[in-house]
């Protein structure tokens, strides 16, 4: 994990050159089409999608997997989970105790595993290959949304990496006063709690004196002109549609097979 | 070039509920020291999550956690929609630092931080104590239940989303509620909060 | 607005005083000051006289009614300060809190689009003003990755790009080494005399700037201006000399005064030695030193000195117990270590407390409680010291570094001062026989200085042992002892003191 959340190291040969927000697009539409329906045959379909793009998009398995092993445990907590508690329908499969899993249960816990997954993918892609400034200039210039937030959000993003360090300086200087996290269960949370308000008291320190100097150099008051222009090209273009073909395609797939499951229906 | 607005200061809206530059900075600071946080909490005390992942119904209680940067920025800034941009904000730099994944944190955050923000629109932005803290904690922790409980938990039987609901009820009165008041005091009496309504007066 | 104006600018203050809102008294008051465009102003005053308020109120940033309530008026060129946005241009003390983004360019560019400069000419002013302040590196270098000079020099080229006729300094140099310190004044010189900017510089360090300015106000803490004049005759006047040395500022020819060195002490056996030491910041993070060897007898100082980032501050942390070591071996001999094994990296806090202690740089890290008092009793406590033994034992701390006014009061709200001596206080409550600090004089003024020194000679004639990582030369000297000299991943010991 990069602690520098405002630099992070890129990748992503195709995406790189694409506009934040085509890309934004692109995983919202995809990410959108997968969550309206839990079934395996829709996840399944943007699933591999995404997997197949991922060359052509430049993005390496190898880091890739490396980045996101974390998810793919919680991807198989959250089926575990459903396939636990899900209606029993269908043949038993395993039955120990309050430990009950049939036929019906473990498909859904499988459904719900890969959507965690298909789901995940497309905010990745959009993470590992975007820059966190040329996405708040897409989002002051292009979408309109107010400055004054897009860009605070952007310098608060920058201190991700600082507050870290203190976080951990604020544990050392806790066990050089005798405050460690020695102890039971209770006085470890205790603690906890304790290095979360010094981090909450610098964070807000540090917070009043970014504004005093962001306003004593002239921000907020009044429209503003950006160095950097976000513009849109052709790729854009492509990266928008991939996307949109991508969704298109899981939805009909699942209408087809039978499978769709709309929620709340 | 692009030029874009300023927020316009028309004289129909009460000054009390404009965004000031440091509002903005400090609700976006405060979001983002909470993703650390909990960043932290998830690294150093795994061991949690792994006890609660053998009966799922029970990560509602760990949710709590996730709430207190809509109720604090709430708390702490007093305006109109910062429990919404803290909780956003912190659902975002959670996805950077790879505690949660995927752009739904985003949608996930909003919804959470709304249900804090109905709360504080309740009392029309006046009301600031420890009832309204815990209020907006409960606000909160039911708009995740409900939300989680038709986004994932689809599937479940009715009565373990129920169960997730009261859970995270639980926790969000508690931990996002509570936790967030008490740190709102301490933080008033440091002086850090010299700046905002919330360091300068007494709650009421 | 006149897009490349760099007019010099006139500052006004007509009766002029401020009172931040929730605050009974006013901070600053009865200031009448005029600023002639293109002078050069050193601001001294006492901490809490209001300097910084001053430089604020001129920079447009101190905020409406909502903030504070003010009396009288200041003025840039005739007008308020909020309107004249952009003539002023204000760098603060603290690098790390006045940078806002994550590239040295943008960083530069980020004032001017406030300003609605059209962007060909922005870049234009972004290259002028790196060169003005001699930051030579990339537009796409990563800010978090220069050093503290380089990060201040950032922030002087920010400011300059919307072409400023007001330069205001707040203490642009306390958190800087020596080096630093000499970088960045240099490139504020280098500006004015090419832009003739007006420039009011606020600093406790008078040294730096007497050669630079023309003219040196002083703030009466009571309110109102108890010096004004130029430089010599101001820095001159014993009386106004009398009541800055009284106020901690440090004026050039003159040093705090201490109490009489004690006898020199045949330092005794030895408390803690390091062998092969190599050091690193996190568990998996490279070792930023190797190899280092030291012993630490009892009843001796000894000073860490070397640039910034060259891994100083690491070493102590690693010696005090609080990380462990990467290769080789910290040892505590059987006096100190006392029954807890001899790799002070293992021992509890509880344990920690009672034989190594150690002062961070920020003594706000160090802060667990509400009080003065509850922080005074809290390393007593944790070690389950009886209360009969620490009651006496933390009354006479508080008496000697005079916080007992103080016990009641919350330990974040006291000043840098105040809050440094506390911080030392917590430490000694427990008794260690090692004290380990992190640059204990930064940003301190004269009083405070010359009160920590006077301590740690104090506690080394008693038999202890005090570790220091410092710039500061004068400290060093006076405090005596060895020198451990940090260079490019190694230390070697330079001659003793």
């Amino acid at each position: 994990m990069s602690a520098d959340l405002s630099a992070p190291v890129l990748s992503g040969a195709v995406l790189l050159r694409a506009n934040p927000l085509s890309k934004l697009f692109a995983a919202g539409i995809v990410t959108v089409a997968v969550m309206l329906s839990i079934d395996w045959v829709s996840a399944a379909v943007v699933l591999s999608g995404e997997l197949l793009l991922m060359p052509l998009l430049g993005i390496s398995a190898r880091r890739l997997l490396l980045r996101i092993w974390p998810l793919v445990a919680a991807a198989a907590v959250g089926g575990y989970g459903t396939a636990l508690l899900a209606e029993k329908t269908g043949r038993v499969l395993l039955d120990a105790g309050p430990f009950l899993f049939t036929e019906g249960s473990v498909g859904a816990g499988i459904a719900v595993a890969l959507r965690g997954l298909a789901v995940a993918l497309p905010g990745i892609f959009l993470m590992i290959s975007t820059d966190p400034t040329d996405l708040a200039d897409a989002l002051g210039q292009k979408l309109r949304l107010p400055h004054r937030f897009v860009l605070s959000a952007l310098a608060a993003m920058r201190l991700a990496g600082l507050l870290l360090d203190q976080w951990r300086t604020l544990g050392l200087a806790r066990h050089a006063r005798g405050a460690g996290p020695d102890g039971s269960p209770l006085a470890r949370v205790r603690d906890f709690l304790g290095q979360s308000f010094g981090l909450l008291v610098q964070a807000i320190r540090r917070a009043t004196r970014l504004a005093v100097a962001m306003e004593a150099r002239g921000f907020g008051a009044g429209p503003r002109t950006w160095a950097r222009e976000s513009t849109f090209s052709a790729v854009d273009l492509w990266v928008a549609a991939a996307g949109a073909a991508l969704a298109a395609a899981a939805v009909t797939a699942a209408v087809a097979a039978g499978t769709w499951n709309l929620l709340l229906t | 070039m692009a030029l874009t607005k300023a927020t316009p200061r028309t004289g129909m809206s009460p000054r009390r509920f404009q965004w000031r530059v440091v509002d903005i900075v400090v609700a976006s600071v405060l979001a983002v020291a909470v993703g650390v946080i909990f960043f932290a909490w998830s690294a150093g005390y795994s061991g949690v999550q792994l006890l609660t992942g053998a009966f799922p119904p029970l990560l509602g209680l760990y949710t709590g956690g996730w709430l207190i940067a809509g109720v604090l920025g709430g708390l702490i800034i007093r305006k109109p929609g910062a429990a919404i941009y803290c909780e956003v904000l912190a659902a975002a730099v959670s996805a950077l630092l790879g505690t949660q994944f995927g752009l739904l944190v985003l949608l996930s955050g909003f919804i959470q931080g709304l249900g804090a923000e109905l709360v504080f629109l309740l009392f029309l932005y006046r009301k600031w104590n420890v009832g309204v803290a815990l209020l907006a904690g409960l606000g909160a922790g039911i708009a995740l239940a409900v939300s989680e409980n038709i986004l994932y938990n689809a599937l479940w039987s009715v009565e373990y989303q129920l169960l997730y609901v009261l859970f995270a009820s639980v926790s969000g009165v508690l931990i996002a509620g509570l936790l967030s008041w008490l740190a709102v005091r301490g933080l008033a009496k440091t002086g850090v909060l010299s700046s905002f309504a919330a360091g300068r007066t007494a709650d009421r | 607005m006149t897009v490349g104006s760099t007019r010099p600018v006139a500052a006004t203050a007509d009766g002029w005083g401020w009172r931040h809102a929730g605050r009974p008294g006013f901070a600053v008051r009865g200031v009448d000051l005029h600023i002639e465009p293109g002078e050069r102003v050193l601001l001294l005053g006492a901490s809490g006289s209001g300097k910084s308020t001053l430089l604020s109120a001129l920079a447009g940033v101190l905020g409406d009614a909502e903030e504070g309530e003010q009396e009288g008026r200041i003025l840039l060129d005739g007008e308020p300060p909020a309107a004249r946005r952009g003539r002023a241009g204000l760098v603060l003390q603290d690098p790390d809190s006045q940078i806002v983004l994550a590239r040295v360019g943008d960083e530069v560019a980020f004032g001017a689009e406030n300003l609605s400069v059209p962007p060909p000419e922005i870049w234009r002013r972004v290259r002028e003003s790196l060169d003005d302040v001699g930051l030579d590196v990339p537009l796409d270098r990563s800010t978090s990755a220069l050093s503290g000079g380089q990060k201040q020099r950032l922030a002087l080229a920010a400011v300059l790009a919307m072409r400023p006729g007001l330069l205001l300094l707040d203490e642009p140099t306390a958190n800087l080494d020596p080096q630093g310190v000499t970088e960045v004044r240099d490139a504020v010189v280098r500006t004015l005399d090419r832009t003739n900017a007006t420039l009011v510089v606020v600093e406790h360090r008078v040294a730096v700037w007497a050669d630079v300015v023309d003219r040196v106000v002083v703030l009466g803490a009571g309110g109102g201006i108890l010096a004004d004049g130029p430089p010599a005759a101001v820095l001159g006047d014993p009386a106004t000399r009398s009541v800055l040395a009284a106020a901690g500022v440090w004026i050039p020819g003159w040093r705090p005064p201490l109490a009489e060195a004690p006898g020199t002490r045949t330092p005794g056996p030895e408390l803690l030695a390091a062998r092969g030491l190599s050091v690193a910041r996190t568990r998996r993070g490279p070792a930023v030193l190797e190899g280092v060897g030291l012993s630490l007898p009892e009843g001796s100082a000894l000073s860490i000195v070397g640039a910034n980032g060259s891994g100083k501050s690491t070493l102590a942390l690693t010696l005090a117990g609080l990380l462990r070591a990467r290769a080789g071996t910290v040892a505590a001999a059987d006096t100190l270590a006392r029954g807890a094994g001899a790799d002070p990296a293992r021992w509890k806090s509880a344990q920690l407390v009672q034989r190594i202690g150690s002062v961070f740089q920020d003594p706000e890290h160090q802060f667990l409680t509400g009080t003065v008092v509850q922080e005074l009793e809290f390393g007593p406590r944790s070690a389950r010291i009886p209360a009969a033994e620490y009651g006496p034992r933390v009354e006479a701390l508080a008496e000697r570094l005079r916080l007992t006014h103080l016990l009641h009061a919350n330990p974040f709200t006291l000043s840098g001062g105040e809050k440094r001596r506390l911080s030392v206080a917590t430490v000694l409550a427990t008794r260690p026989a090692v004290l380990v600090l992190d640059e204990p004089t930064f940003g301190q003024d004269a009083g405070t200085w010359a009160e920590l020194v006077g301590l740690l000679r104090g506690l080394v004639a008693e038999g202890r042992s005090v570790v220091s990582v410092t710039h500061d030369d004068d400290f060093t000297r006076a405090l005596g002892g060895g020198i451990l000299e940090v260079r490019a991943g190694s230390a070697r010991p330079t001659a003793a003191a």
